[in-house]
């Protein structure tokens, strides 16, 4: 909200500076986001009157001003602007006013006619970023009088950003208090008595939504002079809030709701049929607002009717058809309370955001709606004049909201701020924020004035307390109480040392957004049904990832396009994905593409392949202790490819899937360079087993070396399987140390050269037992995969 | 004589000019071999007579043991000689990159969140994670914020349906620990939240770590406490810092909490639109209708809770200008913080 300081300071005026009075906002809560002087620097300006203008005798465009100001005779000025007239009042700056921009009134001659100041645009004071002509002053605007005071130039415009809870600062009034609370100094409030009617007119008024309204305050005022123009006071104010303004009666009706914070609107008499009905709108009933939009009604919208039609969206915007024109003679002033919780929210389904619809969703003060429509009534007879009838005044008590009383005991103040306030203090400040305080024997019991919404349980006092003392006021304590040493799971791997094991390998972190495009999505993952968001940004953030890989492939691709040619990235989060029910799987996956090793004169320039990447998942899972319990098994994903993809178990659990991109799918994201892929389920790499002592051997170590020819198409993890199987329980290692194919072997064979080595805990093994046992692994391979022993 | 004498000369001459270690082991067979001069000087001694032959032993032996030690000096000097050929032979350059491969390394977001655990594990803080498609009542209803709230507004909720919505902050998981534990509570929550949000400074997912910290004896001091050291342990400064009365639902009394402005020392600058302030966290004491959702005892325990975003402290502390960088995954980007 955006207010003038003078405005402010017309109610209590504190005997400190712009800067200070911004800062003690800021830190009781009220943070002051900007401030700006309503006019730029000048001196010397004064209202001027031209009394007489002749066209200038050597220059068409210009003429001849007699100007009357505060000196003692009438000073000739030479203007150039289409607006010079006679009886015209303008500022008027005289030998010797520096301007904006240090520009400096001299006597001048303007094509041989002497001009003793200038007379002056809006644009030229800093008042507005351009003009068309002098600026026009009201009629009544004194002659002579410092241009600055007479428009209340020496002020700035405060912008605070108020939070939800601070609905009594949404006014001048609600600003006032707290200025005066922090500064012990008094309110003035403006005279807010009732008005006498003049005339007896009223208007039927009838509640039928009683929940939604408890109190409908109105009154007729007729014969009012729309023509009339709104003073400039108002006219200033209101734009120093940022407001412009329209009519009178709507200015008044503006000016009320930044003054006191109460809403309010004016009716056209003449357009109400009947009465006003304060209802439900039915089903699809239509209602015009004043910003020319029609729209359509849900049963849940509060309306203000006539006995024919809504006319008002209540609490957030008046209608087209029942508002003040320049025809209109007589008006229906509104002013009512409509609880906070049946409007919150309804502007905000219809994208409407009202200075209304922000007061009442916070909530305004139940007893302020008498005393607004008085003031309305005060300040319209100033300008339009009319005559009053008595106030309508319709209350439905038992939804008002109720008084509400807090206890507030001593012992838990001191407990909540860590520290103890002296009574006197306590009920100092709260007196002084407008809380009725009584003593009671464990502290006090308090009574909330009928403006703060946002009080209502202890802690709300607390917050009080803290606030005017001061929250830099309160202590400061380090951290104490007992703490116990933490649990250190030895099963668990944490997600640091994970991620170190990729770092060290060479991968960078990635973190990509958690939505995505759903096109890229479906080709990576077609089979699972993303959860899509109802309200995306955009259609390329709309559904949530099933995996991680399109944002590691996006990131991917978009380094590729700047020239990097080698890219290993990882990512840890979560994967959300529907089977039974949602599941939010923490996962880690990585992408590699590029060369193998960074471009170097010492590393060999190879593209990576498969084995690069299932090396590095390999090290992930290494740290579980659990290989044995791994396995890589030939299966198909729709995103990789068929003869370079693997899916990964530990046990009879599938944990994750490793591969080259399906290579139509890098040619639909417009790769060129082969990318290999590996996800895996966090939960199934970060637990792992305790080591577990054994006994060394003392005893030798008996290494067999076998090369094997055997069809290629036999998986190495087939071939170990049997070894492991038929060489003994002497076996206490095994390792594939080679792998041929081509020249010198079938075509369709591969050489396996594989190294056994055998050992016994308590002898030493006999030849005759490790021929026996290799022997054995030999006819097994040959039975099962027709493997021949190479020569 | 004679003959030894010129023999001697030879030989001294031979060991000279022998170039490797091979050529002065032939010269060595020449002359003091089995079969070599020197040693057949000493074999023909027979043939002389008992008077002279102690005498012309003594010489020969003489020439034998200098030209033996002739022998040995140049071994050493051409073994020296080889050594150093072969060492200069080797010289290699050294200031070539090595072989191999430079690690990579973690999102700076990552490096901070790792950083921020760091400290408050320290102190007992245990790290939660919790979903981040959460329902209606997690985010917003249990931590204070009803249906149609006007702080609803200001979290600008991207939903899934009616009910569920990606978490717009880490306080829900809060809720999930108030519900699972017994008090003393102590711990942080890190993690992605969303927003409906997308212009120069905000990105529709971003960071926060929460904290939370219940027990019996809990005021607003320590919450002053904690949170003043951790920004001045973070930033690794005593900076000023000042706590601001603000609101959020789920405390009271709530705190904006503000740092003396890291880029200009608190002189004003572009980034603290001049005021010398920046504001880094939120905080309060626990409200205690969130404490009656996740059935706390009001009465019996008090506690505070704290919340930061952490690309924002990430920007600050390594003077990023850019929110969007983070989410780029720029590589040049991405190893600066390697």
């Amino acid at each position: 909200m955006k207010f003038s300081e003078q405005w402010l300071r017309q109610w209590v005026n504190p005997t400190v500076g712009t800067d200070e009075l911004v800062e003690q906002l800021t830190m009781a809560g009220l943070e002051v986001e900007g401030t700006e002087s309503v006019a730029a620097e000048f001196t010397q300006v004064v209202v001027g009157e031209i009394v007489q203008c002749e066209p200038h005798p050597d220059a068409n465009k210009l003429s001849v001003c007699q100007v009357a100001s505060d000196e003692d005779e009438l000073l000739q000025v030479v203007c150039g602007a289409p607006n010079a007239a006679k009886g015209l009042k303008v500022p008027f700056a005289k030998i010797g006013a520096v301007l904006p921009g240090n520009f400096k009134i001299k006597k001048a001659k303007l094509r041989g006619v002497e001009s003793f100041g200038m007379l002056c645009a809006e644009q030229e004071l800093g008042l507005a970023d351009s003009s068309d002509g002098l600026m026009s002053l009201p009629a009544d605007a004194p002659v002579g009088e410092d241009i600055r005071s007479y428009l209340e130039l020496d002020d700035s415009i405060i912008e605070v950003d108020l939070t939800p809870n601070r609905g009594d600062c949404l006014g001048i009034s609600g600003l006032a208090r707290e200025v005066g609370v922090l500064n012990r100094e008094s309110v003035t409030t403006p005279d807010l008595g009732p008005i006498a009617a003049t005339i007896d007119d009223t208007l039927p008024v009838e509640i039928s939504a009683n929940e939604d309204c408890a109190r409908y305050v109105g009154r007729v005022i007729k014969n009012v002079d729309v023509s009339a123009p709104t003073p400039l006071w108002m006219v200033e104010r209101l734009r120093r809030s940022g407001i412009r303004s329209i009519d009178p009666v709507v200015d008044v009706t503006n000016y009320v709701l930044f003054e006191l914070g109460q809403p309010m609107h004016a009716f056209d008499l003449d357009q109400l049929q009947g009465g006003i009905v304060v209802r439900h709108a039915t089903a699809g009933e239509k209602l015009t607002l004043l910003d020319g939009q029609e729209l359509e009604l849900s049963p849940d919208v509060l309306v203000i009717a006539d006995h024919e039609r809504a006319l008002a969206m209540a609490g957030i915007m008046g209608g087209e058809h029942s508002g003040v024109t320049d025809a209109t003679q007589h008006i229906f002033l509104e002013s009512a309370f409509f609880a906070p919780e049946k409007i919150a929210g309804r502007a905000r389904s219809y994208s409407l955001h009202t200075d209304s619809s922000h007061r009442f969703e916070r909530g305004v003060d139940y007893l302020l709606q008498r005393p607004a429509v008085e003031r309305a009534t005060q300040l319209l007879l100033d300008i339009v004049g009319g005559e009053p009838g008595p106030v309508i005044e319709i209350e439905k008590s038992e939804s008002l909201p109720e008084r509400k009383l807090v206890v507030l005991r001593r012992a838990r103040i001191t407990q909540t701020l860590g520290l103890t306030i002296p009574d006197v203090e306590v009920e100092d400040i709260l007196t002084r924020l407008g809380l009725a305080v009584t003593s009671i024997t464990e502290g006090w019991q308090v009574e909330v004035p009928s403006y703060r919404f946002d009080i209502a349980i202890e802690a709300d006092l607390f917050e009080e307390l803290a606030r005017i003392y001061g929250y830099n006021q309160l202590p400061v304590q380090p951290l104490q109480g007992s703490i116990s040493l933490p649990s250190v799971q030895e099963s668990k791997i944490g997600l640091p040392v994970l991620r170190q094991v990729l770092v060290t390998r060479g991968y960078q972190e990635a973190v990509t957004y958690s939505f995505v495009e759903p096109g890229l999505m479906a080709l990576l993952e077609p089979d699972i049904e993303p959860v899509a968001l109802t309200n995306p940004l955009s259609v390329d953030m709309s559904v949530m990832r099933t995996n991680l890989w399109p944002g590691l492939l996006s990131a991917a691709r978009y380094n590729l396009n700047r020239q990097r040619n080698r890219v290993r990235m990882f990512e840890t989060g979560l994967a959300f994905v529907t089977r039974d029910a949602l599941e939010q799987e923490s996962r880690i996956a990585g992408l590699v593409t590029g060369l193998r090793l960074s471009e170097n004169w010492a590393n060999p320039s190879q593209q990576i392949d498969f084995y690069d990447i299932k090396g590095d998942v390999e090290a992930l899972l290494d740290l579980s202790k659990e290989t044995h319990n791994i396995q890589f098994k030939v299966e198909s994903h729709p995103a990789l490819h068929p003869g370079q993809s693997a899916r990964i178990y530990k046990g009879q659990e599938a944990i994750g899937w490793i591969g080259a991109l399906h290579p139509s799918l890098q040619k639909k994201l417009d790769i060129e360079a082969p990318i290999f892929l590996f996800e895996l389920l966090l939960d199934a790499v970060q637990s792992r087993n305790m080591p577990k002592f054994k006994e060394l051997s003392k005893f030798p170590e008996v290494r067999r070396d076998l090369a094997i020819l055997i069809d290629k198409d036999v998986d190495s993890s087939a071939i170990c399987d049997i070894v492991r199987e038929k060489a003994g329980d002497y076996l206490i290692d095994l390792i594939l140390f080679d792998v041929y194919e081509g020249k010198g072997i079938d075509s369709k064979r591969k050489s396996i050269a594989l190294g056994l080595t055998f050992q016994h805990q308590s002898r030493t093994l006999t030849e005759d037992e490790v021929n026996d046992a290799v022997e054995k692994v030999v006819s097994a391979l040959q039975q099962a995969f027709d493997a021949a022993l190479r020569n | 004589m004679e003959n030894l004498q010129r023999l001697a000369e030879e030989a001294q001459e031979a060991i000279a000019v022998a170039d490797n270690v091979a050529a002065l082991d032939d010269v060595r067979v020449r002359y003091l071999g089995k079969k070599g001069s020197v040693t057949g000087l000493l074999k023909s001694l027979g043939k002389l007579s008992a008077e002279e032959r102690p005498k012309a032993g003594a010489e020969i032996n003489v020439v034998k043991q200098a030209l033996q030690q002739a022998i040995n000096d140049r071994k050493t000097t051409l073994e020296k000689i080889a050594i150093e050929q072969k060492l200069s032979s080797e010289k290699i350059d050294v200031t070539l990159p090595g072989r191999g491969d430079c690690p990579g390394g973690l999102h700076p977001v990552t490096r901070t969140l790792e950083r921020i655990e760091r400290f408050f594990a320290g102190v007992g803080f245990e790290v939660v994670e919790g979903p981040e498609i959460e329902d209606d009542y997690y985010n917003f209803e249990a931590l204070n914020i009803p249906a149609h709230h006007p702080a609803r507004a200001m979290h600008d909720t991207f939903y899934v349906d009616e009910k569920t919505v990606l978490r717009t902050h880490t306080s829900p998981v809060q809720v999930h620990v108030m519900e699972a534990e017994e008090p003393p509570i102590r711990v942080i929550c890190p993690g992605r939240v969303y927003r409906c949000d997308s212009d120069l400074t905000h990105t529709p997912m971003f960071h926060q770590v929460e904290g939370l910290l219940i027990d019996t004896q809990v005021s607003f001091a320590d919450l002053k406490g904690v949170v003043e050291e951790f920004l001045q342990e973070y930033f690794e400064q005593q900076l000023a810092v000042r706590f601001r009365p603000s609101y959020f639902p789920f405390t009271e009394p709530s705190a904006e909490v503000d740092i003396q402005c890291v880029m200009c020392a608190g002189k004003g600058c572009r980034v603290c639109s001049q005021t010398g302030w920046l504001e880094v966290m939120g905080c309060g004491m626990v409200h205690p209708k969130v404490f009656e959702y996740s059935k706390i005892d009001t009465e019996k325990y008090t506690g505070f809770a704290f919340g930061m975003g952490v690309e924002r402290l990430a920007m600050l502390r390594y003077g990023v200008n850019d929110l969007r960088l983070f989410f780029d995954n720029d590589l040049r980007f991405l190893q600066q913080f390697n």
